[in-house]
C-alpha cells in the first residue's frame, strides 16, 4: 500500500469545497457575482486535485486501496480516519467532482427562485464534501457521517428552492433516508458488536464478519439493505423520489440523479457484499426480484407521467433496476455492469434533468400536453433531448447501453449457488424492459419535440404572427397568456453558452464512454475481479 | 492486439474491409458539423456523404474482387477439402437422387479483431468478419446506398432539414457496413441498433405531422420489441458457446457438443430479432407505415438494405439455426412456417393498396419471406442471391414510385386517384419500372426468376412441397398486385395530378415535403429556386424526372437485368454459388443444391404470368370487371374490409396491446404507486405524528419527570422530534429517528448476544 506519500491528496479532495464555504461566510450576500465567483473556483480546485489524483493513481493495482490513510478519529467510540481510494470508487469520485462544477457553471445565470446564490452555493459545497467523502471512506462510521451530511443540504435545497410542493417533498425526502439510516446504523452496530473487532474499519469487519453465522449475516444484511435500498431507491421504497426530483431545483435534481443515487448502490458494492457476503447471497434473489420489479415498475410509471420532469425520476428507478440487477448476480460481470450503469446513469440522467430545467425555463411548464414542436422552436435543445433519450434507453455506441446489456448478460448465469432459473427468468424481464424503455422515452419525445408547437407558443420563435386572436382582441389575446409572463417570446430562446459550457462535457462522456467503454472497465474490473474472488472465498465457492 | 487469422494476404481490400464503415461514418461527422457551415461548396453537406459512399463503394468492391481471387483459388490455409467446380463457370449439376452435392468454395473468412472492451476476465472485440457474404452485403449495401445518395440529390432538394437528412442517410450506410463486417454478435447488435434509430430519425424526416411522427416511432418500438429476443439470444450463446465470435459460435454450434434443447431457444430467440427487424408476421407491421419517410429512404432502408438485417443474421448465424432447428432432420421448423404465413398475407395485402409505396412495402415484406422460407429449407446460397437480386430491383422500384411522385404525380402516392397514363410522359421512368417488375414477378430471364425460382426449387427438393406450392401461390400473388399497380400507375387513362389538375389539398402525408418547402421561408427563396421552378412545371403537368433522377434508375435497371446471371442455373452458370457459398467447413453446415427442372421452372414461369395477366386484365378499362364487386357481392365486401383493415393486426396491437399498456395498466400501476405504496409512507408519517403527541401530552407531560429521565435523553428527544412533525422542524424529527435506531440496536445487540 505504497502512496503513502500521497497522504493529503484524498482529504484535500474532500475537504477542499469546506474551504469555499468558510471563505464565503466571510462575504456579504448582496455580493452575488463573487459568490459564483468563489464557489466555481472552489469546485474547479477541488475538481484539479481529483484530476491529480487520477494522474498519480496507479491503475495497474486498481484493486488496492490507493491514497490510504489510517488515523485516529474518535477513540471513544473506535472510530477512525480511515480512507482510500480503488477502482470501485475513482469513477464515482471524479463524476461527483465533475458534476459539481458543472451545476456550478450552469448556476451562473439560473439561481433558481427566491435567490440567494450565496446559501444556495454555500449548500452545494458542503454536499460535495459529503458525496466526496461518502466514495472515500474506509470505516463505517466515518462513511455514515458523510453518507448523513449530504442529506441536509439537499433537504434545504428542496425545501427552499424547489417547487410549490417542496416542504413536502424535502420532508419526505430527509425523513426517509434517516429512516433507511437509521436501520443501517443499527446493522453496523450489530455488525461491531457481533464480530467483536477493535474498528469499524471495512477490512477488519470483513475479515471478522466471516465467523459469523449465515443467519447473523443475514438479519445483518437486512439492516443495510433497509438503509441503501431506501437511498438507490428499490421499488418498495422508491415513493420519496419522483416528489424530491420534480420539486427540486434543477441543481438539486442533477446532483440527486448524477450522485446522490449512486451513494446506496455503492454502498452495497463497498460495505454490503464485502463484509457480509453469505448474507449477499442469502438476499440476493431478493434484490434481484426488486430489481426487475422496478425496472417494469418504474417504466409502467413513466407511461403514466404528464409530467416530464416527474417522468424522468421514474425512470431513474427502471434504470437503477438495472444496476441492482446486476449487483444481485454478485458476479465480476455483474457488478462490473453495475458500476459503469451507476456512471452511465449519472451522466445521461443528470443531462436528461438539465434539459428538464431548461425546458422549465423556457415554457413555463414541463406539462407534455402543452408542450411540443420543440425541434422547430428550439432545435439544439430537441437535438439534445433526443440525443439523450437515445442515449437513456440503452442505445448502443452510447454509455447507457453498456450498463444495461451487460447487467442483462450477467443475470443469465449468477453466482454459483444462486437459483440460474430465476435469474434467466429475471433476465428476459429485464431485456422486456429495456422496450419499455424505449416506449416512454420515445413517446416522451414524440409529444414534447416532433410535430408543430403548440399555439399558446407558437408565437414565441416568429416575428409578426398573423396572431390566432385577430381582430380587435389583441389585447385579450394577451391577457391569457399573461399569467406566464409576457416575456414569452423573449424566453424562447435555444441553448446557451452557459449550458453549452455545463453540457456539453457530458454529452461527450456520453458518447466516449459509450463508444470505448474500456476507459472505465479497466479501472474497476481488478477491484471488482477481487472483491468478488474474495466473497466466494467466504462462502466457499471456487477457492 | 491485432489478431489475423489468416497468416497470407488475402489482398489489401479483404484486409482492410474494416475500413469501408468508417469512410462513411467520418462522411456522417463532416455532414453534420460542417455540412451547414460549407454551405454550397459541399451542397450544404450533401456531398461529403457522396464521396465518401463512393470511396466505399470503390473499396467494397475492391474486397469483393479479393474476395473472388481467394475463393477461385479456392483452398484456405489448412483445407483439404477438394473445391467443386471452383473457378470454372461450367455448370455443377448433380446427379439424381443422390442427395445432391456440395459446392462452393473452401476460402476462409478474412478475420482481425481488436480488444474493445474487457470485463471480468472477457475480452470483447471489435473487427471485421469478412467472407463471401459478407463481401455481397458490402457490394449491394454501399452500391444502392451510393445511388441512393445521388437520387436524393435531387429528390429532397429545398427540403428544409437536407443536410440532416443527408447526415442520417450517410450514418445508416456505416451503422450497416458495420453490421456486414461485424466480427462478433455484440459488435453486430451495435450496427443494428444504430440502423434502427437511423431509420427512426429518417421516417419521422418531416416529424411536423403527426402521422410521420407516429410511424417513425411505430417502427422503432416495433423492432425494438423485436430485439428482445435479439439480447436474449446474445446471453444464451454467450453462455452456452463461451464466445461472441461469430465464426466461433457457428463451429461450436454445428459441433454438436451443446444441449440441442438450449440452442433451440437461442434460435427462436434470435429469430425474434429477424422478425422484428425483417418485417416478418407477426411483427411485419412496422414497415407499410415507414412509407412516411422519404421515397429515397423507403427505397435504401425499408426494401433493399435495413430490412435485410433479420435475413442476414440467420445467414450469418447459420450454424445455429441449422442446428438449432435441426435442419438436417428435415422437419418442419419456425422459419418455414412464419415465412410462409408472411408471403401469403403480404400478397393479399399487397392486392388492395392504394399507395403506390404500400403496395411496394407489403411486396418487401413477402420478398423477405421467400429468403427466410430459403433458409428456413437449407437453400442458403439462394437466399442469399435474393438478397442480392432484391435489392437491386425492389430499390430501383421504389426510386421509379418516386419518380412518378416527383414529376408526374405532384407529390402523391395515391394510384387510384392521381396516376394513370403516366408511361407516355414518363419513358424511362416507365421502362426501368417494366424491369423491375418483371424481375420481381420471376419472368425468366430477368434476375428474380433466378433466385425465387432457385429458392422454390430448393424448398420442394428438401421435401418441403407444401411450403414450395403455397410459395407459388405467394408468386401468383406478387405478380398480380405487381400487374395491377402497373396498370393504375403506368397504364389506362390519367386522373387527378396526372391528368394535370392540381390540387392543393391532395398532399398525402408523404408528400410533406413541398409543403415544408413553402412554410419555410428558408427553404422557399433563396437555395431553393429549383425546386419551386418545377413546382411551376408541376402545374403543366407530368413530366420525365431529371437525369439526377433517371440516371440511378438506369443503373439500378441494368444492375437488375445483368445480376440475375451470375447465377443463372438454367444457363449453367453458377458464380454466386461457386464464389460466395462456404464449402461444408466446421463453421458452416453441409447444404445440398436443387438439380435445375425446365419443367419446374416453366410451371413458375407460367403461374407469374398469369398473376401479371390476371392483374393487368382486372383493372384494364377502368378497374375492368372488379368494379363494384365489392358492392355486389357481400363475402368479397367482407374479406376486402378485413384486408383494408390489415386483418386487424394494427388494431390489436396499437387499440389493444399499447394502449393497455399505456393507459390503463400504467395507470394502474401509477395509482397503487400513489394510494398504496406511498400511502403506506404518508400513513406511517402520520402515525407517527399521532402517537408523538399522544406520547407527548400523556407520558412526557402527564407521567412523573423522573420516569423520563430515567428513559434518558433518548425519550425526551423522540417528544421534541415527534413534536417537531407538526412544526415542520426536520432536525427534531431526525433526532427521533436516531432515538428510536439507538434503542433498536441495543435491542438487537441484545438480542443476538442472548443467543
Amino acid at each position: 500500500m505504497g502512496m503513502t506519500s500521497n497522504n493529503w491528496v484524498l482529504s484535500a479532495g474532500v475537504f477542499a469545497p469546506l474551504v469555499g464555504v468558510a471563505v464565503m461566510l466571510f462575504v456579504p450576500k448582496s455580493e452575488e457575482q463573487l459568490h459564483k465567483v468563489i464557489a466555481l473556483a472552489t469546485a474547479l480546485v477541488t475538481l484539479g486535485i481529483g484530476v491529480f489524483t487520477l494522474l498519480k493513481f496507479d491503475f495497474d493495482q486498481a484493486n488496492v486501496l490507493q491514497f490510504f490513510v489510517d488515523e485516529k478519529w474518535i477513540p471513544v467510540v473506535k472510530a477512525r480516519y480511515v480512507i482510500g481510494l480503488d477502482g470501485i470508487s475513482l469513477p464515482l469520485y471524479i463524476l461527483s467532482m465533475v458534476i459539481v462544477v458543472l451545476v456550478m457553471i450552469y448556476s451562473w445565470n439560473h439561481i433558481p427562485s427566491p435567490g440567494n446564490p450565496k446559501a444556495f452555493l454555500m449548500l452545494m459545497l458542503v454536499l460535495a464534501t459529503g458525496m466526496n467523502g461518502t466514495f472515500v471512506a474506509q470505516d463505517l462510521i466515518l462513511f455514515f457521517v458523510f453518507f448523513e451530511v449530504v442529506l441536509l443540504p439537499m433537504y434545504f435545497m428542496i425545501g427552499v428552492w424547489g417547487g410549490e410542493q417542496r416542504q413536502y417533498a424535502s420532508l419526505k425526502f430527509f425523513l426517509y433516508t434517516m429512516f433507511g439510516s437509521a436501520f443501517m446504523l443499527i446493522a453496523f452496530l450489530g455488525l461491531f458488536f457481533q464480530t467483536g473487532a477493535e474498528s469499524f474499519v471495512i477490512s477488519e469487519l470483513s475479515v471478522g464478519a466471516a465467523a459469523l453465522t449465515k443467519g447473523t449475516q443475514a438479519l445483518i444484511f437486512a439492516g443495510m439493505f433497509l438503509g441503501f435500498a431506501v437511498k438507490v431507491p428499490m421499488f418498495p421504497f422508491h415513493t420519496w423520489l419522483p416528489d424530491a426530483h420534480t420539486q427540486a431545483p434543477t441543481q438539486g435534481s442533477v446532483l440527486l440523479a448524477a450522485i446522490l443515487l449512486k451513494l446506496g448502490t455503492y454502498g452495497f458494492v463497498r460495505i454490503a457484499i464485502p463484509i457480509l457476503p453469505l448474507g449477499a447471497k442469502e438476499w440476493a434473489p431478493w434484490i434481484g426480484l426488486l430489481a426487475v420489479i422496478g425496472i417494469i415498475y418504474g417504466a409502467l410509471g413513466c407511461l403514466a407521467q404528464t409530467d416530464m420532469k416527474r417522468l424522468i425520476a421514474f425512470s431513474s428507478v427502471a434504470h437503477m433496476g438495472f444496476v441492482m440487477l446486476g449487483i444481485s448476480t454478485l458476479t465480476d460481470f455483474g457488478i462490473n455492469a453495475a458500476l459503469f450503469g451507476m456512471v452511465a446513469h449519472g451522466l445521461i440522467t443528470g443531462m436528461l434533468f438539465f434539459v428538464a430545467g431548461s425546458v422549465k425555463d423556457r415554457y413555463h411548464t414541463l406539462e407534455i400536453n402543452r408542450l411540443g414542436g420543440m425541434l422547430k422552436q428550439l432545435p439544439k435543445l430537441g437535438w439534445i433531448l433526443g440525443f439523450c433519450a437515445m442515449a437513456s434507453l440503452g442505445l448502443p455506441g452510447l454509455a447507457g447501453f453498456w450498463g444495461e446489456f451487460p447487467a442483462i448478460l450477467a443475470a443469465y448465469q449468477p453466482m454459483e449457488g444462486l437459483n440460474t432459473g430465476l435469474f434467466r427468468g429475471y433476465m428476459v424481464v429485464a431485456a422486456i424492459g429495456t422496450v419499455f424503455a424505449a416506449a416512454y422515452l420515445l413517446w416522451l419525445y414524440q409529444r414534447t419535440a416532433f410535430g408543430e408547437p403548440k399555439p399558446e407558443f407558437a408565437d414565441g420563435g416568429h416575428e409578426g404572427h398573423g396572431g390566432h386572436d385577430a381582430g380587435g382582441h389583441g389585447h385579450g389575446g394577451h391577457g391569457h397568456e399573461d399569467e406566464h409572463g409576457d416575456a414569452h417570446g423573449a424566453d424562447l430562446h435555444d441553448v446557451n453558452a452557459y449550458e453549452w459550457v455545463a453540457w456539453a462535457p457530458l454529452l461527450l462522456a456520453i458518447v466516449v464512454f459509450g463508444l470505448v467503454p474500456d476507459l472505465m472497465f479497466r479501472v474497476m474490473d481488478p477491484a471488482v475481479t477481487d472483491l468478488v474472488r474474495n466473497a466466494k472465498a467466504a462462502i466457499g465457492i471456487g477457492g | 492486439m491485432l489478431a489475423s487469422a489468416t497468416a497470407e494476404s488475402a489482398g489489401w481490400f479483404l484486409e482492410h474491409a474494416w475500413i469501408i464503415p468508417i469512410v462513411p461514418a467520418v462522411g456522417f461527422l463532416f455532414e453534420l458539423f460542417l455540412g451547414k457551415r460549407t454551405g454550397k461548396l459541399s451542397n450544404h453537406g450533401a456531398y461529403f456523404g457522396v464521396a465518401a459512399l463512393f470511396v466505399a463503394l470503390v473499396l467494397s468492391c475492391g474486397a469483393a474482387l479479393n474476395w473472388i481471387d481467394r475463393a477461385d483459388a479456392g483452398h484456405g490455409d489448412h483445407s483439404a477439402l477438394v473445391v467443386s467446380g471452383a473457378g470454372e463457370s461450367l455448370p455443377v449439376l448433380s446427379a439424381e437422387g443422390e442427395g445432391g452435392h456440395s459446392v462452393g468454395t473452401t476460402a476462409t473468412p478474412v478475420i482481425k479483431q481488436w480488444t474493445w472492451w474487457s470485463n471480468g476476465g472477457t475480452t470483447f472485440s471489435i473487427g471485421q468478419h469478412v467472407d463471401g457474404l459478407a463481401v455481397v452485403l458490402l457490394v449491394v449495401v454501399s452500391f444502392i446506398s451510393f445511388f441512393v445518395h445521388l437520387y436524393s440529390l435531387e429528390y429532397v432538394r429545398g427540403d428544409r432539414r437536407f443536410t440532416h437528412f443527408f447526415a442520417a442517410l450517410t450514418l445508416f450506410t456505416a451503422s450497416m457496413l458495420n453490421m456486414v463486417i461485424a466480427e462478433n454478435t455484440l459488435q453486430l447488435l451495435l450496427g443494428w441498433e444504430l440502423m434502427g434509430l437511423c431509420s427512426f430519425m429518417l421516417i419521422g424526416h418531416w416529424w411536423e405531422e403527426e402521422p410521420n411522427a407516429r410511424a417513425a416511432l411505430k417502427a422503432f418500438f416495433t423492432t425494438r420489441t423485436g430485439d428482445v429476443g435479439l439480447l436474449v439470444g446474445i446471453c444464451i450463446l454467450y453462455f452456452s458457446t463461451g464466445t461472441f465470435s461469430i465464426k466461433d459460435t457457428n463451429e461450436v454450434a454445428l459441433a454438436g457438443t451443446i444441449d440441442s434443447r438450449v440452442l433451440m431457444w437461442a434460435a427462436i430467440a434470435l429469430f425474434v430479432g429477424c422478425i422484428g427487424k425483417s418485417g416478418q408476421f407477426p411483427l411485419h407491421t412496422w414497415l407499410p407505415d415507414a412509407m412516411a419517410g422519404p421515397t429515397p429512404v423507403s427505397s435504401l432502408l425499408h426494401s433493399s438494405t435495413m430490412v435485410v438485417a433479420g435475413v442476414y443474421l440467420v445467414a450469418r448465424l447459420y450454424g445455429v439455426f441449422y442446428q438449432g432447428f435441426d435442419m438436417a432432420g428435415g422437419g418442419v421448423n419456425l422459419i418455414l412456417v412464419i415465412s410462409v404465413i408472411t408471403i401469403l398475407i403480404s400478397g393479399l395485402l399487397a392486392c388492395v393498396q392504394t399507395d403506390i409505396k404500400k403496395v411496394l412495402a407489403y411486396s418487401t415484406v413477402g420478398q423477405l419471406a421467400y429468403m427466410m422460407l430459403g433458409l428456413g429449407a437449407g437453400a442458403w446460397t439462394m437466399a442469399v442471391f435474393h438478397i442480392f437480386t432484391h435489392a437491386f430491383f425492389k430499390a430501383l422500384l421504389f426510386l421509379c414510385a418516386g419518380s412518378v411522385a416527383h414529376s408526374g404525380s405532384h407529390h402523391s402516392f395515391d394510384m387510384k386517384k392521381d396516376m394513370g397514363g403516366l408511361w407516355r410522359k414518363m419513358p424511362i421512368t416507365f421502362w426501368t419500372w417494366m424491369l423491375g417488375t418483371v424481375s420481381l414477378c420471376g419472368i425468366i430471364p430477368f434476375a428474380g426468376f433466378f433466385s425465387k425460382d432457385e429458392i422454390l426449387a430448393n424448398v420442394g427438393y428438401q421435401g418441403y412441397e407444401l411450403f414450395m406450392w403455397l410459395g407459388l401461390l405467394g408468386a401468383f400473388f406478387t405478380a398480380a398486385y405487381m400487374g395491377r399497380a402497373t396498370y393504375l400507375t403506368f397504364l389506362g387513362s390519367p386522373r387527378g395530378a396526372a391528368a394535370g389538375e392540381h390540387h392543393e389539398e391532395a398532399h398525402d402525408p408523404h408528400a410533406g415535403h413541398d409543403a415544408h418547402a413553402a412554410h419555410d421561408s428558408h427553404a422557399a427563396h433563396d437555395s431553393h429556386g429549383a425546386h419551386d421552378s418545377h413546382g411551376a412545371h408541376d402545374s403543366h403537368g407530368p413530366h420525365e424526372s431529371p437525369a439526377l433522377i433517371t440516371v440511378p434508375l438506369v443503373v439500378l435497371a441494368v444492375v437488375s437485368v445483368a445480376s440475375g446471371f451470375l447465377n443463372a442455373l438454367p444457363f449453367g452458370l453458377e458464380y454466386f454459388t461457386n464464389w460466395f457459398e462456404p464449402a461444408s467447413q466446421e463453421y458452416f453446415p453441409k447444404l445440398s443444391h436443387a438439380p435445375f427442372h425446365w419443367s419446374e421452372a416453366l410451371i413458375s414461369v407460367a403461374i407469374a404470368l398469369a398473376g401479371l395477366l390476371v392483374g393487368l386484365g382486372l383493372f384494364a378499362k377502368d378497374f375492368g370487371p372488379l368494379k363494384g364487386l365489392t358492392k355486389r357481392f357481400a363475402p368479397a365486401r367482407w374479406g376486402h374490409t378485413f384486408l383494408v383493415n390489415k386483418y386487424y393486426l394494427d388494431a390489436l396491437y396499437e387499440q389493444v396491446v399499447v394502449r393497455a399498456l399505456a393507459h390503463p395498466i400504467a395507470r394502474a400501476a401509477y395509482w397503487v404507486n400513489q394510494r398504496v405504496i406511498d400511502q403506506i409512507v404518508n400513513t406511517a408519517g402520520r402515525i407517527s405524528a399521532g402517537l408523538g403527541r399522544w406520547v407527548y401530552r400523556w407520558i412526557d407531560q402527564g407521567v412523573v419527570d423522573g420516569v423520563v429521565n430515567g428513559a434518558g435523553m433518548t425519550a425526551s428527544g423522540s417528544g421534541e422530534g415527534l413534536k417537531g412533525i407538526q412544526s415542520g422542524k426536520v432536525q427534531q424529527y431526525g433526532a427521533l429517528l436516531f432515538g428510536a435506531a439507538s434503542v433498536a440496536a441495543i435491542v438487537l445487540v441484545v438480542y443476538i448476544r442472548a443467543k
